[in-house]
């Protein structure tokens, strides 16, 4: 067992847990944050993807004591109140999604895709998705989404 | 996963030290193909040794006529490097091409070689370019260190700290890569280096390995169609449902043509 302290969604946490345990079951079974997915298990599909300091990583292929001490976002951290993030409300305008459930690590994904690259080209997005697989839609709505999310935090 | 215990050691010593004293203990850098491996029971540890985070693995630095890159440099490092991006071009679009993103930010360069995939890119990058091993005990060279199928010439507990590549004069990677997996079913590398032309092929066979009839070929002539029905012995190729041996051969010449295409630029 391992002592970790992180900020989750911006309050402090700290907990007991197996050096075993994977980011991505601390969150969904002993924090209660069942809104990361668990896809493929085999870091191929991306439902998993959380914020790590920012960058955007695959909870099912990390281990919690490994993030011990830094910041983490997930789905539930990115709304603020009742106003969506904007890369929720692009992905809600743009009908990014039909089942929903590759799209909170898309939302996780993009946003660190925009973090890095605020104007991507098409191109650019594809490359920067190609960890998320998402079964439903094609990706032509996804890809919408991500262009008016640039634009909807351009606009600020 | 079976247990384990978590190990963070603060210097390369250290975890040297430590790995010496644990016979079961294994070494984890990114993790990226550790972690999945032991999820699904396929590989197990008294304890993980994690040296991805050791600033003094990191750094990427020319020393010369020298690329000199921390073992625990990520893809993600090494991609967006300006002293890589300088130096060997066709190193940084590599990394570029590892994976994903997520992978990208937590994978190594040093633990991609040491697990040595025969599908996985950097052992033809580091093949192709001659480069070095350098580990906590000695420096290997390129052509002795990839022994085939996950094999290498590193002994137990040996870390390896930072691979160094002579900077070539051009060179380029161009892989065919499996439609789901991105792993190399075919990748070529070329370099016109000071002293000839060296080819590695990965993805192909048991282990990168050196095509000596496109190196002597691309010596005469570096162009495309030197490759023109080139010899490529298949004999020891991977055949799967994805492609048969003759395919898998035939792909190595169109990706080693369009490497040739991308090192005249």
């Amino acid at each position: 067992m391992s002592r970790i302290e992180l900020t989750l969604n911006g309050k402090a946490v700290s907990a007991d847990v197996e050096d075993r345990t994977l980011l991505v079951n601390f969150l969904r079974d002993a924090q209660q944050l069942t809104g990361t997915h668990v896809g493929c298990d085999t870091t191929q599909c991306g439902a998993c993807t959380v914020l790590v300091d920012g960058r955007a990583l695959k909870s099912c292929t990390l281990l919690a004591v490994q993030v011990n001490g830094a910041k983490i976002t997930t789905i539930e951290g990115m709304a603020n109140g009742e106003a969506l993030h904007p890369v929720q409300q692009a992905f809600s305008e743009c009908h990014g999604l039909q089942c929903g459930y590759c799209t909170p690590g898309m939302v996780m994904a993009v946003t660190d895709l925009l973090r890095r690259n605020p104007k991507p080209t098409e191109e650019q997005i594809l490359h920067g998705l190609e960890g998320n697989i998402c079964r439903c839609t094609g990706y032509v709505n996804i890809v919408k989404s991500v262009k008016r999310a640039s634009e909807l935090m351009a606009a600020g | 996963m079976y247990e384990f215990e978590y190990v963070r050691p603060k210097s390369v010593a250290e975890a040297a030290g430590f790995l010496a004293a644990n016979g079961e203990a294994r070494l984890m850098s990114g993790g990226m193909t550790l972690l999945p491996t032991m999820k699904q029971r396929l590989a197990q540890a008294s304890h993980l040794v994690h040296v991805g985070p050791l600033g003094e693995l990191k750094s990427i630095t020319r020393e010369g006529d020298m690329l000199v890159i921390g073992s625990a440099a990520t893809h993600d490092q090494v991609q967006g490097s300006e002293v890589v991006g300088a130096a060997i071009p066709a190193l940084a679009r590599l990394a570029r091409g590892i994976g994903d993103p997520q992978v990208r930010y937590m994978g190594t360069i040093g633990g991609s070689i040491a697990n040595n995939d025969p599908a996985a890119d950097y052992p033809a990058g580091v093949l192709g370019l001659g480069a070095t091993v350098v580990t906590h005990l000695r420096q290997i060279a390129a052509d002795d260190y990839f022994q085939g199928l996950f094999t290498t010439a590193l002994g137990e507990g040996e870390i390896v700290t930072a691979v160094r590549f002579p900077v070539p004069r051009r060179a380029g990677y161009v892989k065919f890569a499996h439609p789901a997996t991105g792993y190399a079913m075919s990748g070529v590398f070329v370099a016109d280096t000071g002293s000839g032309v060296r080819v590695a092929v990965t993805g192909a066979g048991n282990g990168v390995f050196r095509w000596a009839e496109a190196e002597a070929a691309l010596a005469k002539s570096m162009s495309p169609k030197a490759l023109d029905g080139l010899a490529l012995d298949a004999s020891h190729f991977s055949e799967d449902i994805h492609a048969t041996r003759e395919y898998r051969a035939q792909l190595c010449r169109v990706m080693a043509a369009r490497a040739v295409n991308e090192l005249l630029g």
